[in-house]
């Protein structure tokens, strides 16, 4: 008990927290421009690898590290116009495409790493964004500028959402298609704007890991984050701020299995504390499904005409 | 005077169908032009192209005396027509000003009036009489103050040609007056309707002048107080319509025989449809009874119950004859569902397995888990032949089927097995004149053999032309069963206004 | 653009979209080659050689293929049934390291089998299939009961899975003589799958996976059950209505399609490997999705694409050491295959209209 209440206290700990959060929170609320659109995208996990892998890319071959941001945002852009081709333009299902996104995005990354770097005993280092020490706030002195972007694109995508007539459209469509049809807007391209907006932050998502959180690209980095983000989405009821605090609190469990994993040493096996986010995760879908207010269209292909 | 709206010559075809053929029409500044047709003649095909979602192969159309660019969903709607469709296009998480504003802004605007939006909206809510809460939820509406909402939306955006697609078949003989009093004052204001509709009763009551369209053809217009109710009809189907004659009443020694009986039953749905509170029913052999009311106050669940898709939270449903038990979906009982894609049968599944799924347990078709395809095709293929299911092969996936021949093998399957009990509800939803005399046809023969029948409608022609006893359904309770003569059409739409309950 | 529906399907148009589909996925692939600074054919050659050409190449093709069958039929089924099964990939290491607790639990004190084969062996398989069903029936109900989607709670079901072998090979099922690998025990060898022919890898796995294709193609064509899941799968409403318990056919179901996943690695550690170890599979669960899209859902199909799955990762191996590709290759022509099977699938079913 004392033992937590320490951690609580600790800056350190918080500044960890807010870092493992970081690309959640990008990857959270690309999903839920996605889902609030009315569309799944399960290529997430693999955008975020093509980010992180493009993004470090860039700056490794001399681009500035902002540059990397952009291109990683790009590729992630290019991703979600595919998958909106597959699942937008035409109705396949969304589960299917999304995982063959993932796979896509995968493979051509780690196709293209090869490619480029086909015999490395270590991955190759670069020099990434620093922290913002002449910040005069506590613990977000010690984070890198993409932290701040992710936290400023909460309230944004917030007032988007519920402040302009786009965010209202957005929000329409998800719920019903046809509303917004008749309305003389275009179904498929607000979708397709949703997806591409949403795949460019999962993509800015994975490029925190290479350009901010590490400065290196490994395979397997991203570890499940997408999936995570996923999750999160429905425990956060598709709104920007409870996407934020379920970040944060996914982010301070991680964060606190690794400081027990350190402290409690070999009381119980490691790979315990390391399940716990995963349990946690699923936990809170069990809690929240039953009253969750899906919105209504999501999955469901929008076909001109057809009612 | 400029003509509010011009439709000229327009033509459309698809494929071998010729859906609109050399239509014209106008509509003039303050006038309600009753737009006539049957399912399939053509109304909603010519909707379509004069909302840009379809491209007329030929002929042009014009608002206030400028022509609209094909194509183009915007043009419509910014030249003043606004559309009220029969399936409203609301989004039901989002508050009515949210619903109202809509695709009324510039979409690229960085920040969203709406407190300008408010104000208007409230003008116009008093203007015309509609009074809504601008901030409530549209799932929490009734679906007369949805439609509210639809034409307030229009009429945000500034509308002066109103098109209502069927809009009082989801209204209470009362809401419906109430719309035509808004229609009134509408129209007083300059605006123009169309009214589509397929009921000639309140075509006669609200239009100016009629149109009427059969197979694509334009086959009648002229002023409505020149044209009666049977020359419309006559116009609409293109022969004399024949109203099905039911015989008597069955013998009373018959009607003892109770085969269908509900005891206070009530459910819930985790859905938002209308729960059920303490039904109760008897049906006896050799009558039909109709249950009436209002889409949306309970039916659909009554029928999810009577179908064993839901169960009862209390109560009891019991098919009370020699020959089955407890539930309703025992063989001797026939169920044949609103929704016929989505309920009555699974599109995906081929013909034949569709002519057996719900018996498929049978000994007929299965042994042993092991399907006896031969005889399942054998059956699939003598129903086709018996009840004219017009396909290609019984291989097909039965969504390929038109809604009428589905609806004939879905019939089919359930009417072969000589039921003592049928459920019906709204058996004739969206089939046209011809395939709905052949249903009504096969109800009063199975009621003529002595089964029980109970038949779920919000068609109230439907129901009285068939009905020996109606029941009303009215937010959740069911009134008595009382014989159809006991009936008007002004007590049973107090009934189905929840009035006749309270009392 | 927008889409209308063929009233008739034609099999030239079924034959033009699967051409058109391969096709595509070769350009793609060979642009990828080019820009590897290779020859294209020669690398399509080496892949084809690696995979197919010698009696070696086809042993280690179908020896890959193996566990992907497995993968893919328990997707395959699971998505007949639309129970959106992500999680084979765990469900084939739980299944693998019940194997493995299974011949430890009936080693003797002589650390001989303590039970007849003809008990110990199909045990062992029973073992495994019974795991992986047990790790998809948690999410399985949680979807019938608490309506949570098992698309989520199937892929961090993986994570969990993976944590959980992981902890048990560093403890309880250690293998002391692994010099501090995470490994399990090595399986009794009375236990392995015996091999199919001679100086090669490939095991009677092969034929069990091969069985169980056909079994569940039986199973979906000429069973009630088949019926019903087929029902359950593509109206769940018209399914209920007809009387048929959704929430049981799904179950069911998932018992069918975990334990398939579970089989997969059940053959690895029985018929490959002999002991677990945390990198046995390379996303064999997930790349069981892809072929039973591939396979367009169908049992025999899978078998098929689990073929060619196979041969685009054993000929890459082989073709990444004679030309300079990396063999992620295999990864990519997989990807496109897919994405270009989807859509190709999806144009025999309806027309593309510009306007």
């Amino acid at each position: 008990m004392n033992e937590i209440l320490l951690l609580l206290a600790d800056v350190d700990f918080w500044v960890a927290v807010l870092r493992i959060a970081t690309p959640l929170i990008f990857g959270t609320l690309g999903v839920l421009l996605c889902e609030r659109a009315g569309v799944l995208n399960l290529g997430i996990e693999g955008i975020m690898v093509a980010g992180a892998f493009t993004g470090w890319l860039t700056v490794y071959l001399g681009g500035s590290l902002w540059l990397g941001v952009c291109i990683a945002a790009l590729t992630g852009a290019l991703f979600g116009m595919l998958h909106s081709l597959l699942v937008v333009r035409l109705p396949l299902s969304q589960h299917v495409a999304g995982l063959g996104i993932t796979l896509f995005a995968t493979s051509l990354s780690y196709y293209t790493y090869r490619v480029t770097f086909p015999k490395v005993e270590s991955p190759p280092k670069i020099e990434s964004f620093a922290e913002m020490n002449w910040l005069p706030i506590p613990i977000l002195s010690q984070q890198t500028p993409l932290t701040l972007l992710a936290l400023a694109l909460v309230p944004t995508i917030g007032y988007v959402l519920y402040r302009t007539p786009l965010g209202l459209a957005l929000r329409a469509v998800g719920e019903n298609p046809q509303a917004v049809e008749s309305q003389g807007i275009d179904v498929m391209r607000l979708r397709t704007g949703a997806i591409v907006a949403g795949s460019a932050l999962m993509g800015v998502g994975g490029a925190f890991l290479t350009l901010a959180a590490f400065n290196s690209f490994f395979f397997n980095m991203v570890n499940g984050r997408g999936w995570i983000c996923v999750a999160l989405i429905v425990f956060a009821s598709w709104r920007p701020g409870k996407a934020l605090f379920g970040a944060i609190l996914f982010a301070f469990f991680d964060a606190a299995q690794l400081r027990l994993q350190q402290s409690g040493g070999g009381a119980l096996p490691y790979q315990l504390y390391l399940m716990l986010p995963y349990v946690l995760s699923i936990l809170a879908l069990v809690l929240v499904a039953r009253k969750a207010a899906y919105p209504q269209a999501l999955m469901q292909p929008y076909v001109k005409g057809a009612r | 005077m400029v003509s509010s709206l011009v439709i000229d010559n327009v033509t459309k075809q698809f494929g071998g169908l010729i859906a609109n053929n050399n239509i014209s029409l106008t509509l003039a500044r303050g006038e309600v032009l009753a737009l006539l047709g049957e399912n399939g003649a053509g109304k909603s095909t010519l909707m379509n192209i004069l909302f840009g979602h379809y491209v007329a192969d030929s002929g042009s159309i014009s608002v206030f005396g400028e022509s609209l660019t094909p194509g183009k969903p915007q043009e419509a709607l910014a030249r003043g027509v606004g559309m009220v469709h029969q399936h409203f296009t609301l989004a039901d998480n989002l508050s009515v000003l949210d619903n109202v504003m809509l695709g009324a802004e510039k979409l690229a605007r960085i920040a969203s009036g709406r407190a300008a939006a408010r104000e208007r909206l409230a003008t116009l809510s008093s203007q015309f009489g509609l009074t809504i809460s601008p901030d409530a939820l549209i799932r929490s509406l009734s679906v007369g103050e949805k439609q509210r909402v639809e034409i307030l939306k229009a009429l945000y955006r500034g509308a002066r040609i109103l098109i209502l697609d069927e809009p009082t078949s989801v209204l209470t003989p009362q809401e419906a007056s109430a719309l035509f009093a808004t229609l009134k004052r509408l129209v007083t204001d300059g605006l123009s309707i169309i009214f589509i509709s397929h009921k000639l009763d309140e075509v006669l009551a609200i239009s100016d002048r009629v149109a009427v369209l059969r197979q694509g053809k334009l086959v009648f217009e002229g002023a409505t107080r020149e044209a009666t109710k049977a020359s419309l009809a006559n116009a609409m189907v293109g022969r004399e319509v024949t109203r099905i004659q039911r015989d008597g009443g069955s013998s009373e020694k018959e009607l003892r025989t109770e085969l269908l009986q509900l005891n206070n039953v009530s459910a819930d749905c985790p859905d938002s449809r209308m729960p059920l509170d303490q039904i109760s029913l008897l049906v006896r052999a050799g009558e039909i009874v109709a249950i009436a009311g209002v889409s949306g106050n309970g039916q659909s669940l009554l029928a999810d119950v009577l179908f064993g898709i839901v169960k009862p939270s209390a109560g009891t449903v019991g098919a009370a004859s020699p020959r089955s038990t407890s539930s309703t979906k025992k063989q001797s009982v026939a169920r044949i569902p609103e929704d016929r894609q989505h309920t009555g049968s699974v599109g995906d599944l081929t013909v034949w397995e569709n002519a057996i799924l719900p018996r498929v347990s049978d000994s007929r078709f299965s042994k042993w888990g092991w399907l006896k395809r031969t005889n399942a095709r054998a059956h699939a293929t003598a129903l086709v032949k018996r009840f004219d299911v017009r396909l290609s092969s019984i291989e097909q996936p039965i969504r390929r089927l038109s809604g009428g021949n589905m609806q004939k093998l879905i019939l089919g399957r359930e009417l072969s097995e000589q039921p003592e009990v049928i459920v019906a509800a709204q058996p004739t939803w969206g089939l046209d004149v011809g395939a709905v005399a052949f249903v009504h046809q096969q109800l009063l023969d199975a009621r003529a053999r002595g089964a029980a029948v109970l038949m779920i409608s919000e068609d109230l022609d439907e129901v009285f032309a068939l009905a020996d006893r109606i029941a009303v359904m009215s937010k959740g309770r069911l009134s008595d069963a009382v014989s159809s003569a006991h009936w008007t059409r002004e007590s049973i739409g107090l009934a189905m206004a929840g009035e006749a309950l309270a009392a | 653009m927008r889409l209308e529906p063929r009233t008739a399907l034609s099999p030239l148009t079924t034959l033009g979209a699967s051409l058109g589909a391969i096709a595509f996925t070769l350009v793609i692939c060979a642009l990828l080659i080019l820009w590897a600074n290779a020859d294209v054919f020669a690398a399509y050659g080496a892949i084809f050689n690696g995979a197919f050409g010698s009696r070696f190449a086809i042993t280690e093709t179908l020896t890959r293929a193996t566990p992907l069958i497995f993968t893919g039929l328990a997707a395959a089924v699971a998505f007949r049934a639309k129970l959106y099964n992500i999680g084979a990939e765990g469900q084939l290491y739980v299944g693998a390291i019940a194997a493995v607790a299974a011949s430890i639990w009936m080693t003797n004190d002589a650390g001989e089998l303590g039970l007849p084969l003809a008990i110990a062996f199909p045990l062992m398989i029973a073992a495994g299939a019974l795991a992986g069903a047990l790790l998809l029936l948690i999410p399985t109900l949680l979807k019938t009961q608490f309506k949570v989607d098992e698309v989520v709670t199937t892929l961090l079901l993986n994570f969990i899975a993976l944590l959980f072998v992981s902890m048990l090979l560093d403890g309880p099922m250690k293998d002391p003589t692994a010099m501090g690998w995470p490994q399990s025990p090595t399986l009794l060898a009375d236990l392995e799958f015996s091999k199919l022919v001679d100086r090669a890898r490939l095991h009677t796995g092969l034929l069990l996976a091969c069985a169980m294709s056909i079994i569940l193609w039986i199973v979906l064509s000429f069973t009630r059950f088949g019926l019903s899941l087929r029902a359950v799968g593509a109206n769940p409403r018209g399914a209920a209505f007809a009387g048929i318990s959704v929430n049981g056919t799904m179950i069911k179901v998932a018992l069918i399609s975990g334990a398939l996943a579970g089989l997969a690695g059940v053959g690895e550690v029985a018929g490959r490997t002999g002991y677990v170890t945390l990198d046995m599979s390379p996303g064999y669960g997930y790349s069981g999705i892809v072929i039973a899209m591939l396979a367009g859902l169908n049992p025999l199909g899978v078998a098929l694409a689990a073929v060619f799955v196979g041969a685009a990762i054993v000929g890459a191996d082989a073709m990444s050491r004679v030309v300079n590709v990396p063999t992620y290759i295999a990864d990519v022509i997989v990807a496109t295959a897919l994405i270009s099977v989807l859509v190709a699938g999806l144009l025999t079913q309806y027309k593309l209209r510009w306007r």
